[in-house]
Parts: C-alpha cells; sequence; structure tokens
C-alpha cells in the first residue's frame, strides 16, 4: 500500500507534537503520560557545576598481567567511597594512553575537592585492636581504651560480602595471606579466644566481636552491615591490598552559578541566533521558507526529544554542536531550494519538485557523510585510546552527530512531503 | 472576498512566486584562478610569519598550571593578591579581575600549592564564591596534541578515501584536501594573530573547533563536486568545461547555507558568555574559510589537477 504524502504530513505532525511533549521542562507537563513525563535533560558538568578530576595511576609496582585488573579495582573503590562521600550519579572511569593508567572521576555538585580528592585519593586502614582492659567491651571500643595488635588490612589476602551461615546477617568474609600474616593471625587470635577483638577502619570501630577459634586462614567480620554496605566495605578492604598510587592531574571545577549562567546565555544565544536564521529563510525563500521553518522546529523537538531519550550529556561544546547542526539542517533545505529555482523553469512544478528532491539528496548525502564520520572520529564510540577520550571534545561530536542524523530525517522526509502536499502550480498573473 | 479568491490567494504564496524571475548567469570564475591563490598564498605567508614570530598563545590545557576564578564581595586589590601567594611560595603568573570575579593565573601547581591559592582566595572577603578552578597538570598538554594530531590524520586520510570513492576519482578527494588543509592552516594563523591582539587563548575547545572546519571544508566543497559530478554526466564534457556552471549554480546556496550557520555563530560569540566565545570565533572563521575555499581553492585545485594530467 502506498502512503499518501497527506498521511505522511499527518504522522509528521503527530510525532512533532510526541516529540515536543517530551522536550518541554517537566514542570510544563499538563498531561500525564508516565515514564515520557519524567525524563530529564542530563546536564553536564560545566553547565551543572561540578568537579571533573583526572588522576593518573602509579602502577609500577603492579606486574602488567595485574594492571588491568588493579586498575578496574581502583575504579570500583572510588565509587564506592564518592558514594559514601554521598554524591548522586558519579561517574568513574579508566582510560589509557600509551602506558599511562588514568581515572577520571566526575562528581556533580561537588564544590569541595579538597576534601573528595582527600577521600578519593586515602587508602582505607584496617587495623585489629584488642581492649586495655575487657570491661570497656560493654561500652563500645574507640583508639584510647584499645591497643594495636599488629593486625592490618595488609595481612589480608581478599575481602567479600558474604552471609552469616547463622543468623543469614550479610558479613564480610576475608582470606589472610600464607607465610608471616598466617601466624601472626594464629597467634594474636590464639591469644584471645573468648576475648573481644576491635576491628578499626579509618581509626573508626566497626565492630567487636568475641574470637571464637584461632584464625589462621580466613574468618568472617561480623557487623551491622546493609549487603551495600558490606559489599563496598569489602572493597575498601580489598583497597588496603591495592599498592596503586593515585595523583591528581587535572582539576576542571565548575561552581553552579557559573553553570547557571552558561545555560541562561545560550539559550538566548540560541532564540536569537534560530529567530535570524527563521528570518532569513522566509526573506529568501517566502511560502517554502515557512516549510524549512517548520523542518527547523521538527528538527529542534525531534532533537531535544533523543537527548532526554537516549539519554546525552549535554554540555556547553554540546550545545555549541547543536546549534552548529541547526546549520546542517537548514542546508538540507536550501539545496532543495535551489534546485527547485532552476528545476521550476523547465518542467511542471510536481515533476520540479520531485527531480529536485533526487539531485539534492546526492549532495546532502555525500556532505553529510563526510561530516558524520569526521563527527565519529571526535565522538570516539570506541574508546580508541589513541583519539580523544573524554572532556568537551566528545560532547560536541556527540550532538552533532545526532544533529547530523536527525537533520538528515527532517531535510529528506519532512521538508519532503510538507513540499508535496503544500506546493501547488501557481497560475501566472 | 469570496473562497475561491481566497483560496487562490493562499496557493499563489506557495507557488514559490519568488522563483519566476529566475535565471542562472555562469560566470567564469575560473579565470582568476591566480588571484584566487595569490589571495590565499599571502594569507598562509602572513599566517607563517605569525605562526613562527608569535606562535599560537597556548592555554593551560596545553601548557599546563592553574586558573582559578573566584567571585569576591569585596574589592581586592591584584598586587595584594599576588604579594600573598608568593610570600606562601606560590608562584603567580597573572591576576585579572572580571567584574566582580577575579582570575588568577599559576604555572603547574603541587597538591599542597593549590591548597594553598584556595586558602588564600577565601581568606580575602566574606563568602567568597567558587566560579571555576582549572589545575592541569604538565602531562595533559602534549597528550592533547598527539591524540588531534591522530584524529585530523585519521579524519583527513578517511575524507579523502571516502571522496575519491565516491567521485570514483583520486584528484576529487586530493582537491578537497587542499581545500581543507588550507582552510585549517589559515584557522591556526589568524588564531596566532588573535592571541596577539585580543588574548585569545588556544585550548581544548580551540581543537574542536579545528577538527570541525576540517569537516565543514569538505561539506561545503563536497556539495561544488557533486554538481560537477552530475553535470558531467548529463553533458558528457569534462569537468573542467562544466566547473565554472558548477560553482555559478551553487553560489548561491553555499552562501545561503554559510549565513545560516554563521547568525548562530554570531549569536553565539555575542551572547553566549566569555567560556564559549573564543570557541565561537574559531569556528566562525572556520566556516567563513570554508565557505571560501570550495569554489576558490578546491574547485580550481580539481582543474589544474586535472589539466596537469592531459598534458602529460
Amino acid at each position: 500500500m502506498r502512503i499518501s504524502a497527506r498521511f505522511k504530513v499527518f504522522l509528521i505532525f503527530v510525532s512533532t507534537l510526541i516529540a515536543s511533549y517530551i522536550a518541554l521542562p517537566k514542570n510544563f507537563n499538563f498531561l500525564n503520560l508516565g515514564y515520557l513525563n519524567n525524563l530529564e535533560l542530563k546536564l553536564g558538568l560545566d553547565l551543572a557545576g561540578g568537579a571533573h578530576l583526572v588522576f593518573e595511576a602509579d602502577t609500577s609496582s603492579v606486574s602488567p598481567e595485574d594492571k588491568k585488573e588493579a586498575l578496574e579495582s581502583a575504579k570500583d573503590i572510588i565509587s564506592s567511597r564518592v558514594n559514601l562521600f554521598g554524591v548522586s550519579e558519579p561517574n568513574v572511569q579508566t582510560s589509557s594512553f600509551e602506558g599511562k593508567d588514568r581515572i577520571i572521576v566526575e562528581l556533580p555538585g561537588v564544590n569541595n575537592t579538597k576534601d573528595a580528592v582527600e577521600i578519593i585519593g586515602k587508602t582505607a586502614k584496617l587495623e585489629f585492636r584488642q581492649f586495655n582492659n575487657i570491661a570497656d567491651a560493654s561500652v563500645g571500643a574507640t583508639m584510647e581504651n584499645t591497643k594495636p595488635t599488629g593486625l592490618t588490612g595488609a595481612d589480608f589476602a581478599k575481602a567479600q560480602a558474604a552471609f552469616d551461615q547463622q543468623t543469614g546477617n550479610p558479613v564480610i568474609s576475608f582470606t589472610i595471606k600464607k607465610g608471616e600474616s598466617a601466624k601472626k593471625f594464629s597467634e594474636v587470635t590464639g591469644a584471645l579466644i573468648g576475648d573481644p577483638l576491635a576491628i578499626f577502619v579509618d581509626e573508626v570501630a566497626i565492630s567487636w566481636p568475641v574470637v571464637s577459634a584461632t584464625i589462621s586462614d580466613s574468618g568472617i567480620i561480623s557487623g551491622n552491615f546493609s549487603i551495600e554496605g558490606a559489599r563496598s566495605f569489602a572493597k575498601i578492604l580489598n583497597a588496603g591490598a591495592l599498592p596503586i598510587d593515585l595523583k591528581l592531574i587535572e582539576e576542571r571545577t565548575v561552581g553552579a552559578s557559573l553553570g547557571a549562567d552558561s545555560i541562561k546565555k545560550s539559550i538566548y544565544a540560541g532564540i536569537i541566533g534560530l529567530f535570524m536564521v527563521v528570518i532569513f529563510m522566509i526573506l529568501s525563500y517566502r511560502g517554502p521558507g515557512f516549510i524549512a521553518v517548520f523542518a527547523l522546529f521538527v528538527f529542534a523537538t525531534f532533537s531535544l526529544a533523543l537527548y532526554k531519550l537516549i539519554p546525552i550529556v549535554l554540555t556547553l561544546p554540546g550545545v555549541a554542536g547543536f546549534l552548529l547542526s541547526v546549520g546542517m539542517a537548514v542546508d538540507a533545505n536550501i539545496l532543495i531550494f535551489e534546485r527547485l529555482k532552476e528545476e521550476r523553469n523547465r518542467r511542471h512544478i510536481k515533476d520540479a519538485l520531485e527531480l529536485s528532491f533526487g539531485k539534492a539528496w546526492d549532495a546532502i548525502r555525500d556532505a553529510n557523510m563526510a561530516t558524520l564520520l569526521t563527527a565519529a572520529i571526535l565522538a570516539n564510540p570506541l574508546d580508541f585510546s589513541f583519539l580523544h577520550t573524554s572532556g568537551p571534545v566528545r560532547g560536541f561530536a556527540v550532538t552533532l552527530s545526532l544533529g547530523i542524523v536527525v537533520s538528515m530525517f527532517t531535510g529528506i522526509v519532512v521538508s519532503r512531503n510538507l513540499l508535496r502536499v503544500f506546493v501547488r502550480e501557481g497560475r501566472r498573473a | 472576498m469570496r473562497v475561491e479568491e481566497l483560496k487562490y490567494r493562499f496557493s499563489r504564496f506557495f507557488t514559490l512566486l519568488h522563483f519566476y524571475s529566475f535565471t542562472l548567469i555562469i560566470m567564469d570564475f575560473l579565470k582568476y584562478t591566480k588571484l584566487y591563490f595569490l589571495i590565499s598564498g599571502v594569507l598562509a605567508l602572513i599566517s607563517f610569519w605569525s605562526l613562527i614570530s608569535n606562535g599560537l598563545k597556548l592555554g593551560v590545557d596545553f601548557t599546563g598550571g592553574g586558573v582559578f576564578e573566584y567571585k569576591l564581595s569585596e574589592e581586592v586589590d591584584g598586587e595584594f593578591i599576588s604579594e600573598k601567594l608568593e610570600s606562601r611560595g606560590i608562584n603567580v603568573s597573572g591576576v585579572q579581575k572580571i567584574g566582580e570575579n577575579y582570575l588568577i593565573k599559576t604555572p603547574p601547581l603541587t597538591e599542597g600549592e593549590k591548597a594553598g591559592v584556595e586558602e588564600v582566595l577565601t581568606s580575602l572577603s566574606q563568602d567568597p564564591v567558587k566560579i571555576r578552578v582549572e589545575t592541569v597538570g604538565p602531562s595533559v598538554g602534549p597528550e592533547l596534541t598527539k591524540k588531534t594530531m591522530h584524529a585530523a590524520t585519521l579524519a583527513a586520510v578517511g575524507i579523502l578515501f571516502f571522496i575519491a570513492i565516491q567521485f570514483k576519482s583520486l584528484k576529487f578527494g586530493s582537491a578537497a584536501i587542499v581545500a581543507m588543509l588550507h582552510d585549517t592552516f589559515l584557522l591556526v594563523g589568524a588564531f596566532s594573530l588573535l592571541g596577539v591582539f585580543f588574548d585569545a587563548e588556544v585550548d581544548f575547545l580551540f581543537v574542536t573547533a579545528v577538527l570541525t572546519t576540517l569537516s565543514f571544508s569538505v561539506h561545503d566543497t563536497i556539495v561544488v563536486f557533486d554538481r560537477i559530478r552530475e553535470l558531467v554526466k548529463k553533458t558528457g564534457k569534462g569537468a573542467v568545461s562544466v566547473a565554472n556552471q558548477a560553482i555559478s549554480e551553487t553560489m548561491v546556496r553555499s552562501l545561503n547555507n554559510s549565513f545560516t550557520i554563521i547568525f548562530m555563530l554570531f549569536a553565539l560569540i555575542l551572547l553566549g558568555g566569555e567560556s564559549i566565545k573564543w570557541f565561537a570565533v574559531a569556528l566562525f572563521v572556520g566556516v567563513v574559510l570554508g565557505t571560501y575555499s570550495s569554489p576558490f581553492i578546491a574547485v580550481p585545485t580539481l582543474v589544474l589537477l586535472i589539466k596537469s594530467k592531459t598534458k602529460q
């Protein structure tokens, strides 16, 4: 069945309505469309405010085979520490370039980078201490009423979250390194059977369980853990054993006020720029100019809706990429209209129209493919380490690529069908 | 007014009325090939000279170092800030006041020094507001340069082959690449001059702008080449003899398209704020160059390439 141009135009209108509804800010939502209501534009650190930290990892003390694993677990540990710090939606990723390993940490809304860097960079110190006076066990363990036993996190081979066999509560099970550590552990625990052994992390007492047997290979730490708590605790314990040093090599912090200012300014710039384009198109092309303007509106709503649906993190360079792709979107229309001007002189308007689409398409396709190629290299979707892996370059390239794809759709599908329906042979005066 | 008449008026409005008086004038653009090359040659020489003698004003992204921007509620003397920082052994390369904001630039800092700068700045007035802080280690710049080189090379080679395949001729690809290198080089040269006269710094975003210029330049060139390809197919003549017609036919489109992009960028330059201003300027220069180079560099180069081959 052939779908008529009129019906396609109808479909375009309906989908544009839906897209503009998604694109509207949350508090404008007057209909209840469930899922679609709660979509929000994800803003990058330069617009929302926050800290972008890049650490260089010193992996010289790790054997090359273990390097990747060490980095990955360092990444996990940082994530859980940042979570403990109370940051919403932190982003931690690793990257490497010419043998240098990096850990990139993005903390939305964080302004005080000094504390954040400290929390990320520190190695959690696990310590087992014994009470100076057993009677204190009833009040709880503190640094003052306990003394070191010589056992630390460095004696652990591995820690992981588990469940207590009897109570079913989350616990941390650990295995002890063989040799010296095992010997130390069995000596200390052997002497303390029946007495409590206090466990401290970063000088804070976690629990002080009673030692029930001599421990020389593995054991469990029980405490008042949630399952997530036990997991992140286990990660922190593993970190204590992780010989990886982090050095901050790059920091970019944007205060919330600058971010808000940038948003306001780019919206102004966008509106004024679009307005000038609209005036220009209508003055240059009259009737068809309106069609181009409508196609541009479809382009803008579709793009915004896609940013929310995918979702795409919008950065300041990303906004510039979007505005630049507006130019590309208009270009498709200009190419068609200029063709139409030529063909119009030679044949009937309807034939001229179809011919123009066909001819303009070659140019639109090839030109956009070349731009898409460059944008893809910049966006580096496959994470090649020899290309840009983070930062503003990617933000720009992603919105530009999406803009090119959407503009090809609006330039061809939307403009074409609107022109088919609205352009008629006029009577010459 | 009757319905019939309304209908008639409406249809007339959408009838491409504007297009009636259209006749194409084919101009002999290629006659002035030497002039175009002369203009570009002079611009390239100026760029080259400026790059040699002034270089580029590199931002922290390349040099490494710190930029601290704070909003202070009290008026503070810039000298006073540098003295205070230097008394702590922190080198300062510049203190700048922008409205209520104070911008402090430093060479690469240790973590302790960085904390020191923030301590000094927050002690200067009540309720200081952190606007932005950027500290970049010295290893980042060389990496950025390398990655940019990789990206540019990959894009250039990719485009060369893409065009060569689409147009079934390596000459088209080479001519497009010549125009692309022309635009990129002049853009970099322009920023060398802008750095001297307007303190424009070259940063991460400039790199993005250069790579975008690269793609825009090709985008525009392909539209003209596409017309040559089509005219060759239609008339059976060689690319050289249809080149003028192709330029003439695509000129309006090329200008109109650039205008729309220029409008958007112009708005960004004027209203987009300080953090994106030079990025928009770079894109602006790139678009102007890209528009110029398609008919006046890419096509003449293509014609020369084809001619030189036939002579041999």
